[in-house]
């Protein structure tokens, strides 16, 4: 059973490498969207740190800079 | 009407969805693998070798999807000058370059033991290869052009050049004689595919949607908080 499903007549390593390139193409494109997202937020969070009190409440007043604050998160 | 497309309401939806997408996809693409790499049937000309096409297909699909909602969100957010339109592109177009990418390497990976060759410049896998230079031109723009109004035009004529491929890519097998084989899915007329391969060809199809939508949202989301580090600098 095992070896019908690794070897499938002879068709397995084409069949294998194919699911293999997908998963690894999958894993790599996350992995790089995730990286840039959280060296963006970190970004912000230091910028944001950085402002005096009346620019910090300023920049708060903006929608999605408060979603960006409350959803700490990580995706 | 363009109320709903405001940053704002977007992003509060955005940054809560993938987690949700995230789990869906890995529940979904589990029970893909199973069905297509256990459950399904064996072809009785191809063998075991047509399980490639539960990831090739699905991806080659998504990525025509991909390139035509581009091409359509950058047309019309070119005309009625809608900046977010243009956003929404810019991060779709990764997932579409990775699925074109696994259309052609699954594509050469199946046509070895089926044709005995890895690459034709067959009129279906040329007109593929395209498509790829025609999403690279189109990531590439968006890096050179990237603090300038300039890149909304670039990227929109990159795109409305490009969708004239996506006819020829999908009537290619019946116009030209091709190694590639006609398609065995019609949404007009009846499929030729059995129902125990069509099974798992649509789930592993929901999976592709899914992983797109994820780094769609993922992106997204770099994408706005990209624009309020910008606002932050001008404070």
């Amino acid at each position: 059973m095992i070896s019908e499903l690794l070897f499938m007549n002879g068709y397995g390593l084409y069949v294998w490498s194919a699911f293999a390139f997908t998963l690894f193409c999958f894993a790599s494109l996350y992995a790089i969207t995730k990286i840039q997202f959280v060296k963006e937020k970190k970004k912000f969070i230091a910028k944001y740190g950085a402002l005096n009190p009346k620019r910090a409440s300023f920049a708060k007043s903006q929608g999605t800079i408060k979603e960006i604050l409350s959803n700490t998160s990580n995706i | 009407m363009i109320k709903y497309f405001e940053v704002n309401k977007i992003f509060s939806i955005t940054s809560k969805a993938p987690k949700y997408v995230l789990i869906l996809f890995i529940v979904v693409l589990t029970i893909g693998l199973i069905e297509s790499l256990i459950f399904s049937p064996e072809d009785y000309k191809q063998s075991h070798s047509v399980r490639i096409m539960y990831v090739h297909v699905p991806a080659a699909w998504i990525t025509l999807g991909i390139f035509s909602s581009i091409t359509f969100l950058s047309t019309i957010g070119y005309i009625f000058k809608i900046k977010n339109f243009f956003l929404i592109s810019k991060s779709l177009a990764p997932s579409g370059l990775i699925f074109n990418i696994i259309a052609l390497v699954t594509g050469a990976i199946w046509g070895k033991p089926t044709w005995g060759t890895w690459w034709a410049w067959d009129a279906r896998i040329t007109s593929m290869l395209i498509l790829a230079l025609f999403y690279v031109m189109y990531l590439l723009a968006w890096r050179i052009y990237q603090n300038d109004d300039k890149v909304y035009k670039v990227t929109s004529l990159i795109t409305i050049i490009g969708i004239i491929n996506v006819p020829i890519i999908k009537y290619s097998v019946d116009w030209w004689n091709t190694l590639h084989q006609p398609a065995s899915i019609n949404i007009l007329s009846k499929s030729t595919i059995h129902s125990s391969m069509l099974f798992p060809l649509m789930i592993m199809t929901a999976a592709f949607a899914l992983f797109s939508l994820l780094i769609f949202l993922m992106k997204y989301n770099t994408e706005l908080i990209k624009i309020k580090n910008k606002g932050l600098d001008r404070l």
